[in-house]
């Protein structure tokens, strides 16, 4: 039977680790909140942006190549790891690393070789013993911005253009189902893939007629198509940003449930102990009054 | 009252305009266009530089940068990297963009780095139109 003032020193202690963990729930599902919304916000330009992109692809699709289109066999692989930068969210930043472990894994047994990109803090630190991170973006998914997703974009675009570098890019971040489920999700980055038009929800009116361009058709694409993958890079931090507080809040509630078990199991032995000394003392107290008769 | 226009600015960050107007200049990739009332089916990129609108008398001036423009049934949509109006600009940041600009700029130059170069040159053109922009309240 441990003391009493270890039982209590330790009921203590449970009590401020679960009052930490309750405070950080309730941090994360405020910034969650701001995460949710910024994805809100993003959400009218995506739909336009695509909306535009396959509308222009139908029609700039018979004429030209675009060299970031341009499908060439496979002898590099580039993928790109979105984590979070800070931990203590569950499993949440594990799935993605593994996930991109077993890829390559897999890019490996096939000959092909690959390099990584990572975004946030933490898939770096996993992968960097793989020695295979080309380069990486610290310290920016509680602040980022477009021009942080445009700065990789072009990394990226430029390794993919250049000889010798990557011939396909693949896109590895956590995709925010909701903000009880979070996965890790693989994307086809690099070469871009043409888009089809969106499926089902053509119910809008048909544009009549057609379009007046400037410059033409093919022009536009090209400048569109970096723009198009800032906006898929962009997008994928925002559903990291998110799926990050998400699945700390979820941990952090196991973990502030977990210490209230602790507590109350802790508190059943610290009573039992406290019976145990109050017996004790009681029996030495008839034994001696005992002894003196 | 002549035919108005939806006019709608679109950022990552969210909509910033979203009204009808009577006409809007912007600044397309071949030069500065106008689009009134019921334009035709048109799709441009856009320019870094500052668009304008009009609503009866009054003229509102945007800074935007990067993007294009798409103009179909009566309706303009600007999909830009950034959109601020020019009293929502902060002059002092923007000069102090603008600064480190020209100083990355000789850096650049003096080493002979084209990307940085342009990159430089990209965010000294930013800094430049924003604080123009400014001045238009």
């Amino acid at each position: 039977m441990p003391s009493l003032k270890e039982v209590k020193t330790k009921i203590v202690g449970v009590t401020k680790t679960a009052q930490i963990t309750k405070a950080m729930n309730m941090v994360a599902s405020a910034k969650l909140r701001g995460a949710q919304e910024k994805m809100e916000a993003f959400r009218p330009y995506t739909a336009k942006f695509n909306e535009a992109m396959s509308n222009l692809s139908e029609r700039a699709n018979t004429g030209g190549s675009y060299p970031l289109m341009e499908k060439r066999d496979v002898k590099s692989v580039e993928l790109i790891i979105i984590t979070s930068d800070r931990g203590l969210c569950g499993s949440f930043n594990s799935n993605i690393i593994k996930l991109a472990e077993q890829k390559l894994k897999e890019y490996e047994a096939e000959g092909k070789t690959v390099s990584f990109i990572c975004v946030g803090k933490k898939g770096f630190q996993i992968l960097k013993k793989t020695g295979k991170v080309r380069k990486t973006y610290a310290d920016i998914m509680g602040t980022f911005q477009m021009f942080n997703a445009r700065e990789i974009a072009t990394e990226v675009s430029e390794h993919f253009l250049a000889d010798g570098g990557s011939d396909r890019v693949e896109l590895l971040f956590g995709e925010f189902k909701s903000v009880a489920i979070q996965r890790p999700a693989t994307k086809e980055f690099l070469p871009v893939q043409p888009l089809e038009a969106a499926e089902g929800e053509e119910s809008g009116p048909q544009i009549s007629g057609e379009y007046i361009y400037e410059p033409s058709a093919e022009d536009i694409m090209d400048v569109l198509q970096p723009l198009y993958l800032n906006v898929m890079i962009y997008h994928a931090m925002l559903e990291v940003g998110a799926s990050e507080h998400a699945a700390r809040m979820t941990a952090m509630d196991n973990a502030t449930n977990a210490c209230n078990d602790m507590i109350s199991n802790l508190t059943i032995l610290y009573n039992k102990a406290r019976q145990a000394a109050i017996t004790a003392e009681l029996m030495d107290i008839v034994g001696g009054a005992e002894a003196l008769k | 009252m002549a035919q108005q226009i939806a006019l709608e600015v679109v950022t990552p960050a969210g909509a910033v305009v979203s009204e009808e107007v009577d006409i809007v200049n912007a600044p397309g990739y071949g030069g500065d266009f106008g689009v009134l009332a019921n334009h035709a089916p048109f799709l441009s990129t856009i320019k870094t530089g500052i668009l304008s609108y009009e609503i009866g008398k009054n003229r509102h001036y945007l800074m935007v940068s990067g993007g294009f423009c798409e103009v179909s049934n009566n309706k303009i949509t600007f999909l830009v990297e950034s959109a601020d109006f020019g009293h929502q600009i902060d002059v002092e940041r923007a000069m102090r963009a603008k600064e480190r600009a020209e100083k990355r700029l000789a850096q650049a130059s003096a080493q002979d780095e084209s990307i940085n170069l342009a990159r430089a040159e990209a965010s000294l053109q930013r800094a430049l139109i924003r604080l123009k922009a400014a001045n238009f309240k």
